[in-house]
């Protein structure tokens, strides 16, 4: 890639206060998002991706979180140093987020309007009579039928992909050169879900922004996803186009977890598993932090830990073994 | 919104009733014989006799019972015996006296409560949030006479600042009626501002941790905003709630310090009411009370439905 990249974090490592001390929750996350990119981050529950996504708007909750090592440039700036006038400058106008639940994610006393008309007003300087106008026409654009009486309604009057609707319009406002979807359909029925990824796919081709999406969905990123970075135990274990990534996984977890995924034709087999579960960030293992979990353990994998390292110029996997035969082609 | 009033309006009529019948019953609960007890020791008997009829106690007790509702209805609220005036007229000169101070006092809480609270839960577990919850916790525990007596001696006897005692009504001069209730205000407010602060900031502190707080950043808004406008507007639903609590404590605390203050207030007409056996006053005084206390908590639940949307339509 030549072109410098929309958003860059490198090396992120975020530790969480707890009774025991500090505690690490990502370490060493790298990876670019480009202008108009679409990324999709995939993981257990546990594995970091949120902790991700929060951090590269630093929306953790404050005093009970740092950030160890690592930084992520937009625009100049490292957003994990800038001083909080600045990242409010981004936060909502360049980069916006919608979050996992929209039943507790919007303000139960603030009416609609209020809340989409919010980021417009700060970040473009709109009269409440233009915001509100446009309020109305955001409404419009996520198909919230009736949008000039909805505008005017309570959180609580609506359902909850309504809710995630009028979430996505607060974040696409501005519209904002990267949106970053924490789990936007986990929340929600199944038929809600696609309907909301293909509003996020639509909104993603109308205005030209990137997005970042994250779910412990294989399914889910697999239908949206051009590029997919598989978390796991706060590490990157593997990065790849969606087609390489599918056809020819080279992480061990990463084909467990396509194994796990139900396939259409799969009949009545029983779903695969992956043994075990994901360690406690505090927990020791030696080496490899999947290797308890996998099925082709070797001795290597307990010596150190695996790095991150690029196999082709868009396929990077955390796995010794691996990668020692195939990257030294 | 006018169902949801209708309704609250017709929850209080019950309230009303039992609070008419124990004031009612306050005569009865009187040790011994009333009319005896309110003649005093030294009676003739048929200077208690006199009484007895004048009270109408010689009736049968429903009978009685039937007599005061029907006054009531008729907005007859008894009579003084000690002021030679009715229990209403006696409440119009003094309610003004009490609500003034009881309305300065509320306003000195509001602010400085729901501030201090809600800068203690937006710094939580650090030094400011124990330095405001300790004095906060002082404010509750002080018996009010205690520092009140404390602040006449400081402000007015050392320092010769504020009046020490007495009340110019508003309209006279408006200055002077602040020198006069400033002092006694703040003394009602010590307890209240307190009470308010750990009430606001355990609303904030539950609030502050909801998700629309991360989405609020998440737009770009400062933290005066994200604080004051999305943290608060959650908030004041149980600082409204708070209100009622605060408005009633008010009203019985202004007892005591209008007492301290020498006030004229109805705090004070009821401890002398009290002192000289007073009883009708005592009763017509409680009814009165009982009233504004049930009108305070309808205005309560009104306000509530204006601050919860979600109240609003149910």
């Amino acid at each position: 890639m030549t072109a410098s990249p929309l958003v860059s974090i490198e090396d992120l490592t975020v530790q969480f206060r707890t009774d025991r001390g500090w505690t690490t929750a990502i370490e060493g996350v790298s990876f670019d998002v480009g202008e108009g990119d679409c990324v999709g981050v995939v993981g257990e529950s546990g594995s970091g991706k949120s902790v991700t996504a929060l951090s590269m708007l630093r929306l953790h909750a404050r005093g009970t979180s740092r950030f160890a090592r690592g930084a992520v440039r937009y625009g100049g700036q490292d957003l994990l140093r800038a001083p909080e006038r600045n990242l409010r400058k981004i936060r909502g106008r360049d980069i916006a987020m919608v979050f996992q639940d929209p039943m507790s994610s919007l303000n139960p006393v603030l009416s609609i309007c209020d809340q989409i008309a919010e980021p417009l007003c700060l970040h473009q300087g709109m009269s409440r009579t233009a915001a509100r106008q446009r309020a109305i026409e955001l409404l419009d654009l996520v198909r919230i039928p009736d949008a000039a009486r909805r505008v005017d309604e309570y959180p609580h009057r609506l359902s909850g992909g309504m809710r995630q609707r009028v979430m996505i319009a607060i974040a696409i406002a501005c519209r904002p050169r990267l949106l970053i979807a924490d789990e936007p359909t986990t929340a929600l029925d199944v038929t809600i879900q696609a309907q909301i990824l293909e509003l996020l796919r639509d909104l993603r081709a109308e205005l030209g922004m990137a997005v970042m999406l994250i779910s412990h969905d294989l399914g889910v990123i697999a239908e949206f996803a051009k590029r997919v970075i598989v978390m796991y135990a706060g590490r990157i274990v593997e990065d790849a186009p969606v087609d390489v990534l599918f056809n020819a996984p080279r992480h061990p977890y990463t084909e467990g977890l396509m194994a796990s995924m139900p396939a259409l034709e799969g009949g009545t087999e029983r779903l695969y598993a992956i043994p075990g579960r994901i360690p406690d960030p505090d927990e020791p293992i030696a080496g490899c932090r999947f290797g308890p979990r996998c099925t082709h353990i070797k001795p290597i994998c307990q010596a150190a830990v695996p790095e991150l390292v690029a196999i082709d110029a868009t396929h990077r996997v955390r796995c010794t073994p691996r990668t020692r035969t195939a990257g030294t082609t | 919104m006018a169902r949801l009033t209708l309704m609250k309006l017709l929850q209080a009529v019950p309230v009303i009733l039992i609070v008419s019948v124990l004031a009612f019953l306050l005569m009865s609960l009187l040790p011994g014989d009333p009319a005896v007890v309110i003649a005093g020791d030294q009676a003739s008997p048929e200077a208690i006799e006199q009484v007895r009829r004048n009270l109408g106690l010689d009736r049968p007790f429903l009978e009685q019972l039937g007599i005061w509702f029907l006054h009531l209805l008729q907005g007859q609220f008894g009579s003084s015996l000690m002021l030679n005036q009715t229990v209403l007229s006696a409440m119009g000169e003094r309610l003004p006296v009490t609500l003034s101070l009881a309305g300065l006092s509320i306003a000195i809480t509001l602010p400085i409560g729901i501030f201090v609270g809600s800068i203690a839960a937006y710094y939580r577990q650090t030094w400011v949030d124990s330095l405001i919850m300790g004095v906060a916790l002082l404010g509750v525990s002080i018996p009010g006479f205690w520092i009140a007596i404390l602040s006449v001696i400081v402000f007015s006897v050392i320092l010769g600042w504020l009046p020490s005692s007495g009340y110019v009504p508003i309209d006279q001069s408006a200055i002077e009626w602040l020198r006069a209730m400033i002092l006694p205000a703040i003394m009602l407010s010590l307890f209240q501002i307190g009470f308010l602060a750990r009430m606001t900031r355990s609303a904030m502190l539950d609030v502050l941790s909801q998700d629309f707080i991360r989405t609020a950043r998440s737009k770009g808004l400062s933290e005066w905003t994200t604080v004051g406008k999305h943290a608060f507007r959650n908030a004041l639903i149980l600082v409204i709630t708070t209100m009622g609590i605060l408005l009633s404590t008010a009203l019985g605390g202004s007892v005591v310090i209008e007492q301290v203050f020498a006030l004229p207030g109805v705090g004070r007409l009821v401890v002398q009411g009290i002192l000289a056996r007073d009883y009708p006053l005592v009763q017509g005084v409680m009814l009165i009370y009982g009233f504004v206390f049930v009108a305070i908590n309808l205005a309560v639940d009104l306000l509530y439905t204006v601050a919860d949307p979600r109240v609003r339509y149910d």
